[in-house]
């Protein structure tokens, strides 16, 4: 993706055209951020038709109220993203919990280990995609392409050690995935 | 495994489960002399630090036998590695292949609607302007998914030329440059700035896309999709400032003229031809516009084949009209009736005689029924006009004059 703007330019004067009432801005965020949204919702949900009601939900309330983001509080992307695990987890406790209401069971404790699996899952997602490149690219060529650290490092042209750093330490971000919201993300670096 | 599977040929048998294999040692056959872990290997001794550096590599089976020995003989002293190898083997459980969920296009106009709804824009895009709003983002979704190797397949541009069908041959990212050239008509008009830095006699479609091309000092490449979206991006942002009204501004596109409204039509039906074509290069399937852009679309050209036929006519391509001069303006002459069929389809009456001729149902000379997406073909040059798969009735003249008109709509 052609990335003209950096970040925080680009994430500002879009709030602000949103704010005014652009129509055209609202179709911009769209296609900068559909499929990423759509992505996590069903990663959470599994199932297209509630995660296309997760999507529409996200975008309504960011084109109905898009004060709510602060530019300074970190990119649009990630607040984007959190909106829609935030809205995604929610729908699923509400549909399970329907659910195990039909069924007369009350089996609070495997419901809660759904919701946990499902948000693990998506904030894992998330990481993926937003960690640098060449940590991604490393941990593609070793977990996809089953090559092992020294090919990884033949392929992307680096030392067999900074493959097994680039390894350890994509593993150590995506490993943050399992900590509860709120706690501060690991520091990836070594103890 | 198959193996207990029962063997379809052998029926008088029962199935047969193939016995353990026995292990070479019992045979009394001599040993192989190489075999992958043999001799054993003498036991790595690694330090701490290399192997807590092994940890990812390791958590990803992507250490040697040796290493992997080694580290998890390592694990069972230093308790420490033993909860980072925990922590990032359960990470690697996290890891899956991308889902390749293509999002429904049709979701964008859904979403988009129900927010507007929620909160009418006050800059609101011009209905005439959501074609192209639509078609580009579509087009933008397809090459998103497509690879770098595949920017390079080839591809035909197909048009008719008034009398036969032309080609040109390209890429996938030729037909980018192709469409950020010609789009950069409308952004002149607009005042944005222009993507062709070099200057041509006569503007159209097919020598501003050549002089692009030939400015190229290398063949494009799929760097072409950042500035081809932004300006896409800036011409609906710019339209909808600019406010409905501005749909009569006449954009030039050298040989003649269309308002901008229907320029920005235009420019989606090309748009969707082009993804059409890009799609069929790299074998991806593409669906036709939504029923409503489509018949937008469809009502566009079928605006347009009075001026058609009259130019062919003026060129001696067409019958001249019922009498030697043109019927005058606004009085009802002869007219065919257009009918298309499917999603988006619709009735047009076409007056035969002039441009500036009322069209009649009184004077219906002729019935054409057309598929949409068929006569789309039709009018982009993809279908030749004695290939055309239509019902006709009435006077073959002027069906045979209506479709090659509907043919002649089509440019590189």
């Amino acid at each position: 993706m052609a990335r003209r703007d950096t970040p925080p330019r680009w994430d500002r004067k879009m709030q602000q055209r949103l704010a005014r009432g652009e129509a055209a801005a609202l179709g911009e965020l769209y296609d900068r951020f559909a499929s990423l949204v759509h992505g996590l919702a069903h990663r959470v949900l599994g199932d297209e038709h509630a995660a296309d009601a997760i999507t529409r939900e996200v975008f309504a309330r960011v084109w109905e109220n898009p004060e709510s983001y602060d530019p300074k509080q970190g990119p649009l992307r990630s607040w984007v993203a959190t909106l829609t695990h935030r809205l995604a987890v929610q729908r699923l406790r509400t549909t399970e919990t329907a659910a195990l209401a039909q069924d007369g069971t009350d089996d609070t404790d495997e419901l809660e280990r759904k919701v946990r699996r499902a948000s693990v899952a998506a904030r894992a997602d998330y990481i993926v995609t937003s960690m640098p490149t060449p940590l991604r690219t490393a941990l593609e060529l070793a977990y996809f392409q089953r090559r092992d650290y020294r090919q990884t490092a033949a392929d992307l042209g680096v030392t067999a050690d900074e493959a097994r750093r680039r390894l350890r330490l994509g593993l150590q971000l995506l490993s943050t995935a399992h900590d509860t919201p709120g706690t501060p993300p690991a520091q990836g670096g070594t103890r | 495994m198959n193996s207990a599977n029962p063997e379809p040929n052998d029926d008088q048998h029962p199935p047969r489960i193939p016995i353990p294999r026995t292990s070479i040692e019992d045979t009394g056959l001599p040993l192989p002399t190489q075999t992958p872990t043999s001799p054993p290997p003498p036991p790595l001794i690694l330090e701490h630090r290399v192997l807590k550096a092994l940890l990812g590599a390791w958590a990803l089976a992507a250490s040697s036998p040796e290493e992997t020995a080694a580290v998890e003989d390592h694990l069972g002293d230093c308790g420490a590695c033993a909860d980072e190898a925990l922590r990032l083997r359960e990470a690697v459980g996290l890891l899956h292949p991308p889902e390749t969920l293509d999002l429904d296009p049709a979701l964008r106009t859904r979403v988009l609607q129900a927010c507007l709804t929620r909160r009418p824009p006050r800059i609101p895009v011009p209905s005439w302007a959501t074609p192209y709003d639509a078609e580009t983002a579509r087009l933008d979704a397809l090459l998103q998914d497509i690879g770098d190797a595949e920017w390079h397949a080839p591809v035909r541009l197909r048009w008719f030329d008034g009398k036969e069908p032309t080609s040109r041959r390209t890429t996938v990212a030729g037909v980018i440059a192709h469409l950020l050239t010609v789009d950069g008509l409308v952004a002149v008009t607009l005042g944005l700035e222009d993507p062709l830095e070099t200057r041509t006699d006569t503007p159209t479609p097919a020598a501003r896309t050549e002089a692009f091309w030939r400015a190229a000092h290398f063949p494009p490449t799929r760097s072409v999709r950042g500035p081809w979206r932004e300006q896409s991006h800036n011409l609906v942002r710019t339209v909808a400032f600019a406010g409905g009204g501005s749909g009569r501004l006449p954009v030039p596109y050298g040989d003649f003229e269309l308002p901008l409204r229907d320029s920005m039509l235009d420019r989606a039906f090309e748009t969707w031809v082009h993804a059409g074509d890009i799609a069929d290069a790299v074998d991806y399937p593409y669906e036709p516009p939504s029923p409503r852009h489509l018949h937008a679309m469809i009502d566009l050209g079928a605006r347009m084949l009075p001026s058609a036929l009259a130019a062919r006519r003026q060129a001696g391509l067409a019958a001249p009209g019922e009498t030697p001069h043109l019927v005058p303006a606004g009085t009802p002459g002869r007219s065919l009736r257009l009918e298309i069929e499917g999603l988006g389809g619709g009735e047009w009456l076409i007056p035969l005689d002039s441009p500036g001729a009322l069209a009649s149902p009184d004077r219906e000379v002729a019935h054409v029924a057309l598929d949409g997406v068929e006569f789309c073909q039709l009018a982009a040059g993809h279908v030749s006009p004695e290939e055309a798969a239509a019902g006709q009735s009435g006077d073959r003249e002027a069906i045979r004059d209506v479709l090659f008109a509907a043919a002649s709509l089509s440019r590189m």
